[in-house]
């Protein structure tokens, strides 16, 4: 796999939040990680990008071992992140959020962003806008996009439809099934776990920070046991 | 235990300027020390108990030290006869315009040409203040305005000015503290800086109230003075009895010379020692209330809200109301200090308000005491006006001896040497700033840590 | 001659003018504070020590440059010593930054913390300053005073009211705008400047974006200090240089910055002006203005001065307060909390 955690352990500094869990994603491939509350979805992600201290467990990235690597250096190796909050700048224009995305690259970037207006065709209108002014979802895109701006093997998104309407969760998941065609490794954490099963390619259940079922998104779905535990039936 | 210790040396270092310096310093040093004490306090409460950071601590000292000359010195009838009436109306109008200001936008809030309507108000209030202001003040100014030109006090004994201080101080205090808490801590700094700057450009300028940058002298002493002591026969017989050993062996002219220059000399100590022990009973009680108030439920209500602001909210606290109070309390503690400083310089001048003195310097205290613990306060205070004042002679001294090998008249050696009083300033910050990083506690950190 | 031209000359010359070259002063000094909160997020009160520090390096290599009998002419001197005043300031700044406030960010302190050490590194200033200097008064304006005196106005244009135009003023507005437009297209323009922007707005993305926050932090005690001391020179300049009333200046900036909305730029601009206006305005005596344009009946016999000039402080505090309780973010919505 292109990305691949294994046997994650470590938490914030208290009681291990992650039980030796493994997660991973190829190229051109949706996963997603769902699981109940306090399951440590969020920091396996987190875990993957380096911003919590791991017992035990490697992170590997394209065959090279990044576990050592701070979070901005392990951004620069090609990985994307969005959080699920304050992940825009509100006061810059949408041109400008695209632009330090790109900040730790020397060379032209236009390319780039004339790949992402094509990408989200409503943010090329809005370029001049501040971010702040934009609607929930348009915002995701911006936010989506300003990951992408390093040009990531992997691209990380942390729930990146809490809060937003059914129809904007659907477009959004649109855009990020276009995002994966071009070539990207998507790893998503989704609350709304039936919705995101259905477009990804991998599934991971986690509960209580270990791995429960692990399968294709289709067969998650499909499986009476994830079905009843963890989808409402 | 630790604060024994730290007395013990504080009382050591004060023993020390008595014998190698002289005991009228080691005192005169020793009541600035206690009210520095007290004022410390009344900060501590506020940024020690509930994290508030006030910078408006020469203000409230001001406002204690008008309020000693409003109180002690006698009414200047004439004065009152010129410009009393008026002075009242004018009064009267101010109070009024502000009622009427807050009336209106009581009523119109929310409405359209609200700000507008209000400004209207204030702006004809203004006014109308100023049109009575101007005959009043110089009705009272021209009054001998060479010894008066105010209107005097209350002609009350002085040591009443002490409550009255704190009150004042209070009241200032709660109009900020009304406006500026609540808000982001900067905006509470920010305000107090500028209120306590407006106090005194008020004290300095009205002159018909404070006789302005003129100075009010020769307020009367709650204490003994000097010269009655001389000329009493029971001091010189105390003096006599005190002194027995280095009068013993003397006679004649050569024993009463000894004697008149004990009595002087005595009657100074006396005095001071006087004052000494009024500002010990006041720091003790003070003391002893926020003491008393730190242990209390509300003691640990105000600690609650100062390490979790949000959970004494969602504990229905309320955190702002505390805040307020806590606020007053404690700018009436340093208004009473400042009314008591007042008191022992025997004036009222201004123009000494400076707030590298009277605010930043307390804030020293408080930090290097270790705040949170009131008696970190008062060992604070103490220490850190020894190092205040004794600064100067070292720094003098220090320049002199690296300046030694120029020219005993170069020019630059003498700017240096006269200049050299300012690097004290220069000693305190680095004072603060040490203590804030290596030992963020202070001398005597607060019991119960914190976070 | 027309007669209605002489009130609007009068107004000219002890308002607009003196109200634009303050509200410059301010404005510059106000930017400084309001890139500081915005970026490192805590109100600075060394600032207008800073203004006097520089002002101080400045006013001794001034000296020392009329001492070798260096001159730039009509121009002040000083303006030869500002960038040596300049770089001294940035020395300065970032040393405090690197002993001081780096601490207090590796550990996450509080705003209160960062602005109780700006409180140590205040003193620190303050003594220094008054020990090289001494607390008292520094006149260093030299070269030509006037553009235009009063007097040859009034010759060349027949009015009855003379516009006096000091070379200070016009120096200090025309280096206002020319500051003010190259820091607007840094921050807006410049890679650097929008990183710096971005940092000010959500610190967390910025470094996940690759913003390296303490070169940020290095860039801003630069403008800082380049700000502080134009600022502090033009002021010195204009009126004159004392260390304590550099202090002074804390709370009018502090009002224009907030006035302003804390931490955005273009507000400690707007916000220097509304209150370098107000306390002009307010502390004029109309009394003239009155003699022109009211009829004879209606003459007053007060100055027609709203308020003491020893009041002007009164005049910041009082829009902070109206501020504070009307619209705690300012006019362009700063930061709050």
């Amino acid at each position: 796999m292109l990305l691949n955690g294994q046997n994650l352990t470590g938490g914030y500094g208290g009681a291990d939040i992650l039980k030796g869990c493994s997660l991973g994603v190829d190229r051109g491939e949706i996963a997603v990680i769902v699981g109940p509350n306090g399951a440590g979805k969020s920091t396996a992600m987190k875990a993957l990008l380096g911003m919590l201290n791991l017992r035990e467990g490697s992170v590997m990235l394209d065959g090279k071992d990044i576990s050592g690597l701070s979070t901005q250096a392990r951004i620069a190796e090609g990985i994307g992140f969005v959080p699920q909050t304050e992940n825009v700048f509100t006061s810059l224009s949408v041109e400008e959020n695209l632009q330090m995305g790109a900040y730790l690259r020397d060379d032209n970037i236009a390319d780039t962003i004339q790949l992402i207006y094509e990408l989200f065709p409503i943010l090329k209108e809005k370029r001049r806008q501040a971010a702040g002014e934009l609607s929930g979802g348009q915002r995701q895109q911006v936010a989506v996009g300003r990951a992408m701006m390093t040009r990531p093997a992997v691209l990380m998104l942390d729930e990146p439809t809490a809060g937003v309407s059914p129809i904007v969760m659907d477009e959004l998941f649109d855009r990020i099934i276009e995002v994966r065609n071009t070539g990207v490794a998507v790893l998503m954490v989704e609350q709304n776990a039936r919705q995101a099963l259905e477009i990804a390619d991998r599934g991971y259940v986690l509960v209580t920070g270990e791995n429960r079922f692990t399968d294709t998104g289709e067969a998650l779905l499909a499986d009476p046991e994830v079905r009843k535990s963890f989808l409402g039936g | 235990m630790r604060a024994l210790v730290a007395f013990a040396i504080m009382a050591g270092l004060l023993a020390a300027v008595w014998h190698v310096q002289s005991p009228t310093v080691a005192l005169g040093m020793l009541n600035l020390c206690l009210i520095s004490a007290i004022m410390a306090l009344g900060v501590n409460i506020q940024w020690g108990y509930a994290g508030l950071f006030n910078v408006g601590i020469m203000g409230f000292a001001a406002l204690g030290g008008v309020a000693a000359v409003l109180v002690s010195k006698s009414p200047v009838g004439e004065a009152w006869t010129a410009g009393g009436a008026e002075i009242g109306i004018t009064l009267l109008c101010f109070v009024a315009t502000i009622a009427a200001t807050i009336f209106v936008h009581r009523k119109t809030r929310g409405r359209r040409g609200h700000f507008f309507l209000v400004m209207l108000v204030a702006v004809i209030g203004y006014l109308a203040t100023r049109h009575f202001y101007g005959p009043a003040t110089d009705a009272i100014e021209s009054v001998n305005p060479g010894k008066t030109g105010y209107l005097g006090g209350l002609g009350l004994p002085i040591i009443f000015s002490w409550i009255v201080g704190g009150l004042f101080a209070a009241g200032a205090a709660w109009l900020v503290g009304k406006i500026a808490l609540g808000l982001r801590a900067d905006y509470l700094a920010i305000a107090t800086l500028g209120i306590s700057e407006i106090i005194v450009a008020v004290l300095k300028n009205e002159d018909w109230l404070t006789r302005g940058v003129k100075n009010v002298t020769g307020l009367p002493r709650p204490v003994p003075y000097e010269v009655d002591l001389q000329q009493s026969d029971w001091f010189r017989e105390k003096v006599e009895g005190f002194a027995a050993d280095k009068l013993a062996g003397l006679t004649g002219d050569a024993k009463e010379d000894m004697l008149s220059g004990l009595i002087t000399e005595y009657s100074g100590l006396f005095v001071k020692l006087c004052y000494a022990g009024l500002f010990t009973c006041v720091l003790i009680v003070i003391l002893t209330l926020c003491v008393l108030a730190l242990n209390s439920p509300w003691g640990r209500m105000i600690r609650a809200i100062r390490d979790n602001e949000v959970a004494a909210e969602a504990m229905g606290k309320d955190v702002k109301g505390r805040h307020l109070q806590i606020f007053v309390l404690g700018s009436a503690v340093v208004g009473i200090a400042g009314a008591m400083l007042t008191t022992l310089d025997g004036q009222f001048t201004p123009g000494t308000y400076q707030p590298l003195r009277f605010t930043f310097l307390i804030w020293v205290m408080v930090v290097v005491g270790g705040s949170g613990n009131n008696l970190g306060a008062v060992i604070g205070g103490f220490f850190i006006w020894f190092l205040w004042v004794e600064a100067e002679p070292a720094g003098k001294w220090l320049i002199d001896a690296a300046t030694s090998g120029m020219a005993a008249d170069s020019g630059l050696r003498l700017h240096l040497i006269d200049n050299a009083q300012h690097m004290r300033v220069f000693v305190m910050g680095l004072v603060l700033l040490l203590v804030m990083r290596f030992t963020p506690g202070g001398i005597l950190p607060e019991r119960v840590k914190a976070r | 001659m027309v007669e209605w031209l002489n009130p609007l000359i009068l107004m000219a010359n002890f308002v607009l003018l003196p109200g634009l070259v303050y509200g410059s002063q301010l404005a510059l000094g106000a930017l400084g504070i309001t890139l500081v909160f915005g970026i490192l997020r805590f109100s600075n009160f060394a600032h207008g020590d800073t203004m006097a520090f520089g002002t101080m390096v400045t006013i001794l290599f001034t000296w020392l440059l009329q001492s070798w009998g260096v001159s730039l002419g009509p121009l002040p001197t000083a303006l030869l010593a500002l960038p040596i005043g300049i770089l001294a300031t940035v020395l300065f700044l970032l040393g405090t930054d690197r002993l001081v406030y780096r601490h207090y960010r590796d550990v996450n302190a509080k705003p209160i913390t960062f602005l109780m050490a700006s409180i140590g590194i205040m003193f620190m200033m303050n003594g220094l300053i008054r020990f090289v200097i001494g607390p008292g008064d520094q006149n260093f304006l030299d070269g030509e005073r006037f553009i235009i005196k009063a007097r040859e106005f009034k010759k060349l244009t027949g009015l009855d009211e003379g516009l006096a135009i000091r070379t200070s003023q016009v120096m200090t507005v025309v280096v206002t705008i020319i500051l003010v437009i190259a820091l607007f297209w840094f921050l807006q323009r410049t890679k650097t400047g929008k990183a710096m922007r971005a940092y000010s707005d959500n610190e967390t993305l910025a470094r996940l974006s690759g913003i390296d926050p303490e070169r940020v932090v290095r860039i801003t005690w630069i403008l800082a200090a380049g700000l502080a001391t134009i600022a502090g020179v033009l002021y010195g300049l204009d009126k004159s240089f004392k260390p304590f009333t550099y202090f002074q200046l804390l709370l009018p900036m502090f009002a224009a910055a907030i006035v302003g909305g804390l931490g955005k730029p273009i507000g400690a601009i707007v916000g220097g002006f509304i209150i370098a206006f107000s306390e002009v305005m307010l502390t004029y005596a109309y009394k003239k203005l009155g003699g022109y344009i009211l009829p004879e009946e209606w003459q007053p016999d007060g100055l027609l001065q709203l308020l003491s000039t020893d009041y002007k402080f009164a005049i910041s505090f009082v829009i902070l307060v109206v501020v504070l309780l009307v619209r705690p973010t300012g006019i362009f919505k700063g930061k709050v909390v």
